[in-house]
């Protein structure tokens, strides 16, 4: 294991027993955080993301493989005040109770909370605030990992919050990760076609109509996957082989990881779904 | 403008205030609040929670959860005054003219019927058919908005349906009595991202085709860029910004329009940080003096503080503000 990862997850699985039947709610997920970066997790309802964050945050022991820590030493505890101050908060502000607090506001609080805060679990943390107390938040925890060096895991369905706060970036759909990748590359050469179709379904603001014809398909029950690779259905690029067998998540040269069996082979990224403006 | 006089414009609200009496007096949840809808136009309206957008929505269609009612105003609909009629007569004019979309598809469909009941009792209160010929209407628009083997599905009870299908139904439900306005209130709000686009599309692209108008509510400005043609922001209970999506969303005038656009997380950059706005939306109870944006606001001034500015612009865009960012000057042609 890398010196420098704050957290190794290692063929990671948790499923669950429904209707008689097995659900791979996450299934076979590895990945890394280097310490005091933020690794996020992306993907629609039903991947496997919040399952995966509650086992790492240990809300969630029925597991299968391995969570690997390495805590830095030396963190100190600080007092109210200072974590209230980091926060951006008035230290007056420790004598109210929860309810005299914004939404916002309590967010914050829950950041502040999470104690010296040298790794934090952020599941969908801003998706019930309005977009300027979004903005809000996100820019704390981003100063938070400048500053104090934090290092976060965080869940979210909306790319362009995970494009803001992120490091590296893990895109899942039904239970598997099906690319790892820096931001910057995974914004700038999406190989994963589910990841493309994500980036291409995405509104986009002040560009006009929008450029590109919306991929079709739904995602899938998790009670009845598809065979193979479980985005098969949906594919442009789906050959014989996707039908029959699950890809695994082969490394590329540039520390992307993708899981699909088109990509693989080829020698430089390519666009199966239509680009955006 | 005078929807009296102007055929084009379907629909016409004149300084509506919507009042909900507490015990400590009404408060006002909107106020001021004046737009047209041309026939064929789509108007979005954006703007974060409390600020009015649903609300207006509601009005519009005559939902208002009492104690809420509009307390001055007036809203003309194809040249009739519609803020005043009775439950019965909005009853009707609500299935037939106007069709209405809500986030959670459950909210518009029985559960104890089919689909395909569902559609054709609509067009039977609503249009002059036989029942053959509606059940016929009803496969048709299942096909339309995109439901595989339409035939058979219309058998089907809603929960026999994904979420992003039974969307597609409600919309075929608000549009098959051929409705001149549709009010959608955060329709794919409650769908993952991939199903959202397509929906949207579905739901643009028969409005188009038909011409009817469109009342679009959302939060989500990525939304109302690609869908509207015009969109109105609004803040505390009023319009900040009104006026054609491109001015608005790419040289916003108003300093919250401004805020706004700047504090959306882009998918096409990497800035190293968002503009905040700093604060909260006041509370309907604690509305600040003046404009209610100003303890939020960079540019405020004494006279922010004391009066209520008055949407004003001699373009194509209204902004409601003392010290709105100026407008690029145009090059000569």
């Amino acid at each position: 294991m890398n010196a420098h990862n704050y957290l190794a997850v290692e063929d990671l699985s948790r499923h669950f027993q429904a209707h008689g039947r097995t659900v791979r709610s996450v299934d076979g997920v590895s990945f890394a955080i280097p310490a005091g970066s933020t690794f996020s997790l992306v993907g629609e309802s039903g991947c496997g993301k919040t399952t995966l964050a509650r086992v790492i945050a240990g809300l969630d022991r029925a597991r299968t493989g391995a969570l690997r820590f390495t805590r830095p030493a030396g963190a100190i505890g600080a007092r109210v005040d200072e974590l209230l101050g980091r926060v951006g908060l008035a230290a007056a502000d420790g004598a109210k109770f929860p309810h005299e607090f914004s939404g916002g506001q309590r967010q914050r609080i829950a950041i502040a909370l999470a104690g010296e805060p040298s790794f934090l679990v952020c599941d969908e943390p801003t998706s019930a605030l309005d977009v300027s107390v979004q903005a809000q938040i996100l820019n704390l925890l981003k100063r938070l990992e400048q500053e104090e060096g934090l290092t976060s895991l965080f869940i979210s369905h909306n790319l362009a919050v995970v494009r803001f706060v992120s490091t590296r970036i893990g895109v899942m759909y039904l239970g598997r990760l099906v690319e790892v990748a820096d931001t910057e590359a995974l914004f700038a050469a999406p190989r994963h076609p589910y990841t493309q179709l994500l980036l291409a379904a995405i509104p986009r603001v002040g560009q006009g109509r929008r450029a590109a014809g919306v991929p079709a398909g739904e995602l899938p029950s998790p009670l009845a996957p598809p065979p193979g690779c479980a985005f098969h259905p949906r594919c442009p690029a789906a050959a014989e082989i996707c039908r029959r067998e699950a890809p695994r998540l082969s490394t590329l040269r540039d520390e992307a990881a993708v899981a699909c069996h088109a990509v693989g082979g080829a020698a430089q990224p390519v666009r199966f779904m239509p680009r955006a403006a | 403008m005078n929807s009296e006089m102007n055929p084009d414009i379907l629909l016409d609200v004149r300084r509506l205030r919507v009042e909900i009496p507490t015990r400590h007096g009404a408060l006002t949840a909107l106020d001021d609040v004046s737009f047209e809808i041309a026939r064929g136009e789509i108007l979005g309206f954006v703007g974060e929670s409390g600020a009015g957008k649903s609300l207006t929505g509601m009005a519009v269609i005559g939902l208002l959860d009492a104690p809420a009612h509009v307390a001055r105003g007036e809203i003309w609909f194809g040249g009739q005054r519609i803020d005043q009629l009775d439950a019965a007569a909005m009853r009707a004019l609500r299935g037939r003219r106007i069709g209405a979309i809500f986030q959670d598809p459950l909210v518009s469909l029985n559960p104890l019927l089919t689909v395909g009941e569902q559609l054709v009792e609509t067009m039977l209160t609503h249009l002059p058919l036989s029942r053959g010929e509606a059940r016929e209407r009803a496969v048709e628009w299942l096909k339309r908005v995109g439901i595989p083997s339409p035939a058979q599905r219309v058998e089907a009870y809603p929960h026999q349906f994904s979420g992003g299908m039974r969307q597609r139904i409600v919309i075929a439900l608000a549009l098959c009595a051929e409705p001149d306005l549709v009010v959608a209130d955060e329709p794919t709000t409650a769908l993952d991202v991939s199903v959202q686009a397509q929906v949207l599309e579905l739901l643009r692209a028969l409005c188009r085709e038909r011409g009817t108008s469109v009342l679009l509510v959302t939060h989500d400005m990525g939304v109302i860029s690609e869908n509207a043609d015009r969109v109105a922001v609004m803040y505390a209970g009023r319009i900040a910004e009104i006026g054609p999506v491109d001015p608005v969303v790419n040289r916003p005038r108003h300093p919250y329009t401004h805020g706004l656009m700047g504090s959306i997380p882009p998918i096409d950059a990497s800035p190293a940080w968002l503009r905040q706005i700093d604060g909260a939306m006041p509370r309907l109870a604690a509305r600040p003096s003046g404009c209610a944006f100003h303890p939020r606001c960079a540019s405020a001034s004494a006279r922010c503080r004391a009066e209520l500015p008055l949407a004003a612009g001699n373009g194509a865009v209204q902004v409601a503000c003392w010290h709105p960012h100026q407008p690029p000057v145009l090059e000569a042609a």
